[in-house]
This record gives structure tokens, sequence and C-alpha cells, in this order.
């Protein structure tokens, strides 16, 4: 395995214990420290991301939220005895050969698998908008997903206030939710 | 969309997540499966008659211990697949090794026998049956274990599936060893490996065609210029290549009928 600089080494260990710190507390429901989780995860996939795709340049911001979604999405499949930067990278990796098959681009399949530990020496803030809307593809949900959506994640109200607005039952509110993203996480792909 | 408004819709109300889900879910395949297999044996084949007389007997033991831990070992491999990034690593050899311990003992034995006695040894009165009871009896577990692969994140789908068949078929070989008539440890170093090996195989396949948590939409990704991958037929469709079956309705705003 080919050594990475000193420096770099130190780096992502201090970027792995400080988000795997935040995810962790995510996971256990602090809503806080799970976006301040996202927001920093999302720097690094945007750097990690970009420099691989940086033939398509305009793709970048699409599948840096494609990532998110997907993690959002499998977070129940991180376990705390393995590094968080295998577990993201194995699905940012994942995402991103999915998005170069489509392209039809074997040559860049040739992807080191050593680069793991790369993803979180990097951080790239800058983010340009991506090219898919959620409002549109919100729309494009049916009612009993795209109600809890808008009620809980959007506007940031409990599941009894939304089940109360909606006339839905608590666990189909939350159902509901779940289903939705991932439902949303399949419509990404066909938006872009 | 920004970027950070994503992330403020993820994080807002996001529920405590429970612990150790991979492993939890995939306990509860075996748990479903495990009593449906014990049900087959019981009602469809029926437990040896001498099964009190046996349990003193090490081959009886040999035949139930090694496909049990065939399907420890499926369970260990199969939960660290179904997480992205967690590697397998030394958790091979635990499957590879019961295998390779029946073996040595197969031919152990065949060298140790006259040579006429070893179709009998080989082929034993259940061969043309073993491998395909094996399937059957792990069916009930295998398809649990698939459903439970579903909802976590394999990133290898075909080895996920493998490893799905080969701790299914460990379960069912367990519990049809306690049907099972022969004797012979060559027996079962072809018929019950048959039978794991033809579970593993089904899992490949279907888990390649199953399992996969990602979507390569061939018509929506085409850049101008550039041929587009094509999707093998195992392959959703994409939503938005589904639109057109389902009529009007869904055509997009602004667009004459």
């Amino acid at each position: 395995m080919p050594r990475t600089p000193l420096g770099n080494e130190a780096q992502s260990n201090d970027t792995e214990a400080v988000l795997r710190d935040l995810f962790l507390q995510g996971l256990a429901g602090d809503a806080t420290a799970y976006r301040d989780f996202l927001q920093k995860l999302s720097r690094h996939l945007r750097a990690f991301l970009g420099k691989r795709l940086f033939g398509w340049p305009d793709d970048v911001e699409d599948l840096v939220q494609e990532c998110l979604l997907a993690m959002h999405n499998q977070r129940h499949t991180y376990q705390s005895d393995q590094p968080l930067t295998a577990w993201a990278h194995a699905i940012a990796r994942y995402k991103m050969i999915d998005l170069l098959r489509a392209k039809g681009s074997r040559e860049a399949l040739h992807d080191s698998i050593d680069d793991e530990l790369e993803l979180f020496v990097a951080s790239a803030a800058e983010a340009s908008d991506a090219r898919r809307d959620i409002h549109t593809m919100l729309a494009s949900l049916p009612e009993r997903q795209r109600l809890p959506i808008q009620h809980v994640k959007i506007e940031g109200l409990s599941v009894a206030e939304t089940a109360q607005i909606t006339g839905m039952s608590e666990s189909a509110v939350k159902v509901g939710v779940h289903r939705g993203l991932k439902a949303l996480a399949a419509r990404f792909k066909g938006a872009a | 969309m920004k970027t950070d408004d994503l992330i403020t819709m993820l994080a807002t109300g996001a529920a405590p997540v429970p612990r150790r889900v991979p492993t939890r879910r995939l306990l509860l395949a075996v748990a479903f499966g495990l009593p449906l297999a014990i049900a087959i044996v019981g009602t469809q084949y029926g437990f040896r008659r001498d099964l009190i007389e046996a349990m003193f007997w090490p081959m009886l033991w040999l035949k139930f211990l090694f496909p049990l831990c065939m399907a420890w070992a499926g369970f260990v491999v199969v939960q660290r697949l179904a997480r992205p990034g967690a590697r397998v690593g030394p958790a091979w050899w635990a499957l590879a090794a019961p295998v390779l311990v029946v073996w040595a003992m197969a031919a152990v034995a065949l060298l140790r026998a006259p040579q006429d006695d070893w179709p009998q040894m080989l082929f034993g009165q259940t061969w043309r049956t073993c491998v395909f009871s094996i399937a059957f009896i792990s069916l009930p577990t295998f398809i649990a274990a698939l459903v439970a692969l579903k909802g976590l994140a394999p990133t290898r789908p075909g080895v996920a599936g493998a490893a799905a068949g080969a701790m299914a078929a460990g379960v069912g070989a367990a519990i049809y060893a306690l049907h099972c008539p022969e004797l012979a440890a060559p027996f079962l170093a072809i018929w019950y490996v048959g039978g794991i090996a033809l579970m593993a195989g089904a899992g490949a396949l279907i888990g390649r065609a199953l399992l996969r948590w990602y979507r390569a939409p061939a018509a929506a990704r085409v850049s101008a210029g550039r041929p587009a991958w094509r999707a093998p037929p195992w392959h959703a469709a994409p939503v938005g290549a589904r639109a057109p079956l389902r009529g009007a309705r869904h055509r997009p705003p602004g667009r004459p009928p």
C-alpha cells in the first residue's frame, strides 16, 4: 500500500475522529450534530469527487447530493467498529462508479483501491447549485410520501403534529418519510 | 437545489437509529428460517428413527456440526458484506476451513477403505436427492436473508448473495442431517458441500440481480456523443423510462397531449 505523506495521514485521522463523533451523535438522534456532520462530509465529498470527475464538473454537485442521500438512507449500516472513512468511501465510490458506468466511460473505472484515506484529506466548501430542484422532485411523489417529507423534513414539524395535520397515523408518517427519501434517491437519477 | 438545503432537510427530524441493525436483521432471518427448516424436515422427510441412539456416533455430530460451522461463517461474512467498507478478511477462512477439514477427512477415509467400498462411501443410497433436499430445506432462510440484505447496503451484491446462500444452506443441511441416513465422510464431502455450493451459486446470481441498491439508468445519463452504458437486463428500468407505461397522467405540464 503506498504511503500517504505524513501530513495527510494526520489530517485524515483528525477528520475521521471529528466526523465519527458527530455522526455517532447524529445516529443517537442529535439533529444538530448530524447536520454538522453532513455539512462537513459534503465538503470532503465535493473535493474527493471533484478530483475524480474533473471531466464532468457539472456532475460533481449532483453526485455529492446523491451520496449524501444514499448515506442518509443507509446510515443504519454503519457500525462503530469500523472506520467511518471506509464506510463513506465505499458508498461514494459505489455511486461514482455507477455514474461513470452510466456515462460509458470504462477508463475511469480504474480507480485505485487505496484512495480510501484520501476522502478525508481534502475539503471543498464552494458548493455550486445542483441542477435538480428538490421541490420539483418532491411534487412528483405521491401525497402519502410528499406530505410527511414536506412537514417533517422541510418545515421541521414533529411526527405527531404532522400526523394531526395530514390525518395520517404517526407510523404512516414515519413510513412516508422513509419511503419518500428512498423514492427521491431513485428519482435523483432520472432528473440529472 | 443547494446542497445545504438538502442537508437541512435530511437532518431535520432525523430519528435515532438503532444500533447493530445489520446483525439483528440477519439474525432475524435465521430465526425465521430455522423453525421452518425443522418443520419441513419433520413433516416432509421425518427425522431418523434412531436419532437418540445415533447421538452417540461421532459421524452424526460431524454431519450436524459441519453445516452449522458453514452457517456461522456464512453469517459472519454476509453481515460484513452488508455494510459498505467493512472488510471480510479472515472470515473468508472460516468459510473455507470446514470444507477443507471435511475434504481431508473424506480423503483419509477413502484411503483407508478397500476400493470396493468406495462407490458405497461416495454415493450412499441418497446421492440423487441430497443436494436438492438441502436446497429445498434452506429456502426459507435463504429468502429471509435476501429480504434482510435488500434493506442493507451490500456494495458487492453478487458476493453477498453467495454468502447468504452458503449461510442458508448451512442451516438447511444441519437440519437435513437429522434425517439423512448416510454416515460416510466422502458422501458429506461431495453432496453436502455440493448442496451448499448450489445455494451459494444461486445466491450469487440472484444477489447480482436483486441486491443492487443503485441503478444506472442508461437513458437518463447519456450525454451527447458518448455511447451509453447498456444496462444488463436485470437492471430495473429507471423511473424516468417507466413513465410512458403509466400513460398520460404523468406527462409534464405545458406539453401538448
